[in-house]
């Protein structure tokens, strides 16, 4: 069974910035940042935006960096303030549990977004099936898609669909899908699953295809995109939501989002509280190059500063090593590493 | 003195690698049966090549044997340990339990096997468990630990059906043996599976939550490496590969840490290669602290039946 979505319009833009932009906040957003960017998310008419910690339910942690405001103080605060749209939060197996993700759904969460590395699928299992018996909408998430053929990601998408998953989404967690790269993973799941389940696209800027890989993923059928407001996120960003808007309206690909109001939602509310604006910069490029989960940036720059080596140096034996998704411990090694080589 | 004797229920690539673990490393225990429900499986076909009474016919079958062991290694699923634990009590046999049921206590055996006072089911908690709950109590020997916050990561290919069904179950007993072994105020572990080529060997990283005067240069901070290297020593005695990769690393007070410091710790796994090839850390630290533990339990009954009274 396919994701409840509004048939009026061609594919659905859930907005990602309370959650993946919080890693560029270093988890710090606020009881009113979250107030703020849902009332102008929702007044634009988004359909779905996701709060959580960067890294998901539980994702508050020595590993990743300590949320400012419990997220589930957030997740209540957002859906207190959303008069029509959903409010999904992201959960990673293995770090976050279904006693978080019930706690989430007591708070008001809709949508449960359930991620694993692109090989793993089969630990998301019993989240799915619990999600489902609670009555939430349901995204997989296949991380770092780019790491597996089109042909193995299908596979990894049956077993989510099994599961109870209603739209499998390509995520590029690294920025490292280019175009074609993303139209084959995109076609491969639609075939896949056909009417068993939707497929959605999750794009990052590392090297600058957000926008045009999202393109390719909707002509290749995918019918759920993913943006955050001024490209917040990690790595070097998102794809911009307001961007997102105004190029499918030009496609004339149908969003029901109302492009002025996200455009005023990313100059007037979020840049105002941004602390560091998401750049393509020589470290972010590493990513997107060598395949590098984005989140990793931040904390390679913290251990960039405290052990004396570059970050894109650290971000390129990241790339080397395979570390996946939730790996940011491997950091402080490699720099150290790096460090006594020198 | 003769060897006490062992049945492993449950012949999946844990009860296989510990059968080879008892048989090449133990001092005190042999392998006298393996149980399994597949008369097809690899394990019971290489336990009965090795010499080792074999059935595929489950617990049943084992308690109407006339010779009953000394030790049962419950290598099954949490599920069927619930089941099984009533029958090895009733037997006197001497459970040690591998799977997350925690019928009995937690147990890493260089932390708390004397403090224990009931031995007859113990619980192993879980690979990571038994890869960091030592450590966090080496820290807390020296300092309290407000919190600690372990990161397992494991290969793709060691990661088994019954890891992958239940990963909520992994990391919330392991958080909890944070607690109850380690003595963390607080506990949170996070697993990590990497399906890298070749693949990755287990590795750990421990983060304590330490008071500031200890995340700075002084006594304190020496007196933590100290009984951090000694913890690492005690566990290499059974798990020789495993290793510190990095001194520990101290950062100090933070505001976001509420005002506390913290100690990391980076620490790799090799397994043995019993059974599953090196990289298969995992496996191993949680077969040889079984092994170890039958072993010190071993010495634990002899030593009360030499001490007790005669005829009585």
């Amino acid at each position: 069974m396919t994701a409840p979505m509004n048939t009026t319009f061609d594919i659905r833009i859930t907005d990602t910035t309370l959650r993946d932009g919080s890693h560029a906040m270093s988890h710090q957003f606020t009881e009113e940042h979250v107030r703020s960017v849902v009332r102008a998310l929702d007044d634009s008419r988004v359909e779905v935006i996701e709060v959580t910690h960067g890294d998901g339910l539980g994702g508050s942690s020595f590993n990743y960096g300590f949320s400012k405001t419990p997220e589930l103080d957030l997740i209540k605060a957002a859906v207190d303030e959303a008069k029509a749209a959903k409010i999904a939060v992201l959960m990673l197996p293995g770090l976050g549990t279904i006693h978080d993700l019930n706690q989430a759904y007591d708070a008001g969460a809709s949508v449960a977004r359930i991620a694993t590395h692109c090989t793993e699928a089969d630990v998301s299992i019993q989240h799915f099936q619990h999600a489902r018996k609670l009555g939430m909408e349901t995204v997989g998430f296949l991380m770092l898609s780019h790491r597996v053929s089109p042909e193995e990601l299908a596979v990894q998408a049956r077993i989510m669909a099994d599961a109870g998953c209603q739209c499998v989404y390509v995520v590029d967690s690294a920025g490292a899908l280019i175009l074609d790269d993303v139209s084959d993973r995109v076609s491969a799941l639609v075939a896949e699953l056909g009417d068993d389940a939707q497929v959605g696209f999750h794009g990052h800027q590392n090297m600058s295809f957000g926008v045009a890989n999202s393109v390719f993923a909707v002509r290749a059928g995918a019918k759920q995109i993913d943006g955050t407001l001024m490209a917040l996120g990690a790595g070097a960003g998102n794809s911009p939501t307001e961007v997102l808007a105004a190029a499918f309206d030009r496609l004339d690909i149908k969003t029901g989002v109302d492009i002025q109001g996200v455009m005023a939602a990313a100059e007037d509310v979020v840049k105002p509280f941004i602390t560091r604006m998401p750049v393509m910069d020589r470290a972010s490029i590493m990513q997107g190059y060598a395949g590098v989960y984005s989140s990793f940036l931040i904390h390679a720059e913290r251990a960039a500063d405290r052990y004396g080596v570059p970050a894109y140096r650290i971000l390129e034996e990241i790339g080397k090593a395979g570390y996946v998704g939730g790996q940011e411990d491997m950091i402080v090694d490699v720099a150290v590493q790096l460090a006594a080589a020198r | 003195m003769a060897k006490k004797t062992a049945a492993i229920v449950g012949s999946g690539n844990i009860g296989t690698d510990l059968m080879f673990k008892i048989m090449r490393r133990s001092t005190n225990v042999e392998v006298k049966y393996m149980i399994g429900v597949d008369p097809a499986s690899d394990g019971l076909a290489r336990a009965a090549r090795l010499g080792v009474t074999t059935s595929a016919e489950g617990v049943d079958w084992l308690l109407a044997q006339d010779e009953l062991p000394d030790f049962v290694f419950e290598c099954t699923s949490a599920k069927a340990h619930e089941a099984n634990a009533p029958k090895y009590k009733a037997a006197g046999i001497h459970a040690i339990d591998l799977t997350p049921a925690a019928v009995g206590p937690y147990l890493a055996p260089v932390v708390n096997l004397n403090s224990l006072t009931d031995t007859m089911n113990v619980n192993m908690i879980t690979c990571a468990g038994q890869a960091t709950t030592p450590i966090v109590a080496a820290v807390s020997s020296v300092v309290p630990v407000e919190y600690a916050e372990i990161v397992a990561s494991i290969a793709s290919k060691s990661a088994g059906p019954g890891t992958r069904a239940n990963v909520d179950e992994f990391t919330e007993t392991t958080a909890k043996a944070l607690e109850v072994v380690g003595g963390a105020k607080r506990g949170k572990a996070i697993i990590i599976i990497n399906p890298v080529e070749p693949p990755m060997m287990m590795r750990n990283t421990i983060y304590c939550m330490i008071p500031a005067e200890a995340a700075v240069a002084g006594a304190t901070q020496d007196a933590i490496r100290t009984a951090i290297d000694a913890a690492a020593e005690s566990i290499r005695d059974y798990v020789p590969g495993y290793a510190l990769r990095l001194e520990p690393q101290f950062d100090q007070a933070r505001d976001d840490w509420g005002g506390f410091g913290r100690v990391g710790i980076w620490v790799q796994v090799a397994g043995a290669a019993d059974y599953l090839p090196e990289y298969a850390g995992n496996l191993d630290i949680i077969t040889a602290a079984a092994t170890r533990t039958a072993d010190l339990l071993s010495d634990k009954i002899d030593a009360a039946r030499a001490t007790a009274p005669a005829n009585s």
